[in-house]
């Protein structure tokens, strides 16, 4: 069985309507450890050794979290300059995550459509992931490609309960190695 | 001379007037200012007032009364409990030892002996009123010497009832003593003994569950005086009850204190009764100064000098002993020693008794009581000699001693702490773990010994004084912490180092709002409020126990401490000259009023506008 880490970031969850449906849907899951770093670091004062050990207990790393500004919220950022430090996640020696996989679980408001090329973001989610991407090469993870639930400013409740079921399907499918990507 | 009231009460309130401050500007606490004052206004000096002294002082024995009870207030059963050992052992000792010596050297002076134990038990006890008010105004009641004189007072307030029942079997067989004028005195021995329980079990019993309850319903009149008149009868009753039952009014105020010290109402009783028992001990301090008989003192100066310095180097030199074996440091027992070196006001109540039973003659009496008042007198006076001569010698050779300690100083820390008690020593040991080092200077000298012993570079001394300041490095050092143990101190170091180092930045610890407007006033930029903080992350992490996200509850409880410091500088600039009265509980009550209006109109816990998505969500809405 694979061990899944999620990380999970939302800065303001009673504002939330989809992030705050996965959240218990996910909790307690066999084999899911579900880490929400603003519930444990309300000061932003991450314990750098505690999060390299969880590193260490698990295959797969999924940042879960609205995509905001094109990218995550702020203690993901102060995560990742943290926890991976030289030496140890990335350099000549830096070797404790070579080989985990790591991902984003993203929601974001505007519609699928507006990511492209031709829709008023210009680009595609993939493609502003791009120092998610490099940062797992440089730390000798392979990066999986992002999960996305779109549209979330227009998702009715019942599309909320749908999108629900697919995130707990993906989950197990990857802890249970059904599939490779996602 | 006969006057009336109303020009007894000016001449009273007019010496007040003027020697008290006059006093204060000498540097003489406001005892001996007191003190002072009877004496010019007395029968021996200006003769303003006369004979009715002596009834003046039976009245204003009342003030001590009100002090015990404010002094039971501040003071929690459960602490009471925790002086148990001091208050019987150092306590019953001083008692025990000192009138066992003095009647033994009463014998040696030819008395008899009912008279020599009669004096022996008089003049073993100390005043709790000179004592106390002293100890207060220098702001040492909580160093280890103040606690242990309160111990001892607090022990010799409960001697006085055993010794009041003695009194009787002293007495000469032509004893003119008049008929049972308490509830007691027609009762047989086990009667008397429960009669005093019952007594004791009524207050605690009656402070519990009727007390409280109509301290309530007191409150809800809201009537202001009303609850200053309740609170005079409380602790007019529970004198009443004493003394009917034959106690001591003193010790049973104390207890009826205690049993409210956790009471809600406990500080509006505080600040009720303060004012009268200022007026009324102050009104005591003249009554005795003016009893001094200085044609008496004239006719017989030796004799009395030569008592009075017999009789305060004896009482001294038994405490001492006492401290020493109570383990009390040197410099904190010279205090001890010193602070309770008098003989007490009861001493004119018991004097008078012996009086009446014919223990001893009158002009024993008259010589005793001239005696009395004197070592009262003396009291500020020496303990203002301990303040300017021996504590500072003491703190010389203090550091002479220890060489080491200077060099260390030669380092130039950039960080003085002045006081480092609960709130200091937090601050001090952060920056030390975080290799910064920090000049401490505290005022306890208890603390410094031990802390010192932990291998802490803590230096006993007054922060107030700008030479000890100097001596501390603040002319080199960047920055100040003022967390003194009381506010009154902390204004002082502020004033001094104002004045004096102007270029240290000063980080100062407040214990309420109205101090913070205090230091505000003082140009003060940075203000810490004792419980701020701390409170505020205790409701965070009660919003967080009832579901409230962790990081939401973190960031409301930082704007509201932020919201918090800009209402208190609005406030503090447009309350003007309202300052002088702001320490009542109706100013701070009606300051927390409008500290919580002003939560109301203002959105302090607006959510952050960036994190809501609602209007994106309407937009996409309408776009649709």
């Amino acid at each position: 069985m694979t061990k899944i880490l999620i990380l999970f970031a939302h800065p303001a969850l009673e504002k939330s309507r989809v992030q705050a449906a996965l959240l218990p849907a996910i909790k307690g899951m066999q084999g899911i450890t579900l880490h929400d770093l603003y519930e444990v670091y309300p000061d932003l004062n991450i314990d750098v050794r505690h999060e390299q050990s969880l590193l260490l207990q698990h295959d797969i790393i999924l940042f879960q979290h609205p995509f905001y500004w094109y990218s995550a919220p702020a203690i993901v950022k102060q995560w990742q300059d943290l926890v991976l430090e030289h030496g140890w996640a990335y350099g000549s020696t830096g070797t404790a995550l070579r080989g985990k996989r790591i991902g984003n679980v993203i929601t974001t408001g505007g519609q699928e459509s507006s990511y492209d090329k031709e829709g008023w973001n210009h680009h595609t989610v993939e493609d502003f992931l791009l120092p998610f991407k490099q940062t797992a090469t440089l730390c000798n993870m392979q990066y999986m490609p992002p999960y996305i639930i779109y549209g979330t400013h227009r998702i009715t409740p019942s599309l909320i309960q749908e999108e629900v079921v697919a995130y707990r399907q993906m989950l197990e499918e990857l802890r249970d190695g059904k599939s490779l990507t996602q | 001379m006969e006057h009336s009231y109303f020009f007894i009460t000016m001449i009273y309130l007019a010496a007040a007037v003027i020697f008290i401050p006059l006093a204060r500007k000498l540097g003489l606490g406001s005892v001996l200012g007191y003190l002072l004052a009877g004496m010019v206004i007395g029968p021996s000096m200006l003769g303003f007032i006369g004979q009715e002294g002596q009834d003046i002082m039976h009245f204003a024995e009342f003030g001590v009364v009100m002090m015990l009870f404010l002094i039971g207030l501040e003071l929690e059963p459960a602490l009471l409990w925790n002086m148990r050992a001091p208050i019987l052992g150092l306590g019953g000792l001083q008692v025990l030892i000192t009138t066992a010596v003095i009647t033994g050297g009463a014998l040696l002076l030819g008395q008899p002996l009912n008279a020599s134990l009669a004096l022996g038990m008089t003049l073993s006890l100390s005043s709790t009123a000179i004592v106390l008010q002293s100890l207060k105004e220098k702001g040492t009641l909580s160093s280890s010497a103040g606690q242990s004189a309160f111990s001892v007072l607090l022990f010799q307030d409960i001697a006085v009832i055993p010794m009041l029942a003695i009194f009787p079997l002293l007495a000469g067989a032509s004893s003119t003593h008049k008929d049972g004028h308490t509830l007691r005195d027609n009762l047989p021995a086990w009667g008397q003994t429960l009669v005093v329980l019952g007594a004791v079990v009524v207050i605690i019993v009656a402070g519990r569950y009727l007390i409280k309850p109509l301290l309530r319903i007191v409150a809800r009149a809201r009537v202001r005086e009303l609850f200053t008149a309740f609170a005079l009868l409380l602790v007019v009753s529970i004198s009443v009850l004493m003394s009917l039952v034959g106690l001591s009014p003193a010790l049973g105020a104390f207890l009826g204190g205690v049993v409210l010290a956790n009471s809600e109402y406990r500080h509006e009783l505080e600040s009720d009764v303060e004012p009268f028992k200022g007026l009324l001990l102050g009104l005591f301090f003249m009554a005795v100064g003016a009893s001094i008989d200085f044609k008496l003192v004239l006719s017989m100066p030796w004799v009395i000098v030569g008592l009075v310095a017999a009789l305060m180097t004896l009482k001294t030199i038994i405490l001492l002993t006492l401290g020493k074996v109570f383990r009390i440091s040197t410099e904190q027992n010279l205090l001890f020693g010193v602070a309770l070196s008098q003989v007490g006001e009861f001493a004119f109540v018991l004097l008078s008794f012996t009086n009446q039973y014919n223990i001893l003659p009158e002009a024993t009496v008259s010589i005793m009581t001239a005696v009395v008042a004197i070592s009262m007198a003396l009291t500020p006076l020496l303990m203002m000699l301990y303040e300017k001569v021996i504590q500072p010698r003491f703190n010389v050779a203090d550091r002479n001693t220890r060489q080491p300690d200077e060099i260390h100083l030669q380092e130039k820390h950039p960080v003085i702490i002045a006081g480092f008690g609960r709130f200091g020593n937090i601050a001090g040991r952060f920056l030390r773990v975080n290799g910064i080092k920090a000049t401490i200077l505290d005022l306890d000298s208890d603390r410094v010994d031990a802390l010192r012993n932990l291998g802490e570079k803590v230096y006993y001394g007054d922060a107030s004084r700008h030479d000890l300041l100097e001596a501390a490095g603040a002319s080199d050092a960047k920055i100040i912490i003022v967390a003194m143990d009381t506010v009154e101190q902390t204004l002082e170091v502020v004033k001094v180092v104002r004045k004096h180092f102007p270029h240290l930045q000063m980080l100062v610890k407040a214990e309420n709002i109205p101090d913070t407007y205090e230091l505000m006033d003082l140009g003060v930029l940075h203000i810490y409020r004792e419980t701020l903080d701390t409170s505020l992350r205790m409701g965070a992490d009660a919003l967080n126990m009832l579901g409230i996200r962790a990081y939401h509850a973190h960031r409301i409880a930082s704007t509201f401490r932020k919201q918090e410091d800009k209402a208190l500088k609005g406030l503090s600039a447009i309350r003007n000259d309202k300052k002088l009265y702001i320490n009542t509980v109706k100013e701070r009550i009606e300051e927390l009023e409008k500290l919580m209006a002003n939560d109301k109109v203002t959105r302090w816990n607006s959510p952050a506008q960036g994190w809501d998505e609602s209007s994106l969500i309407n937009e996409a809405n309408e776009d649709q």
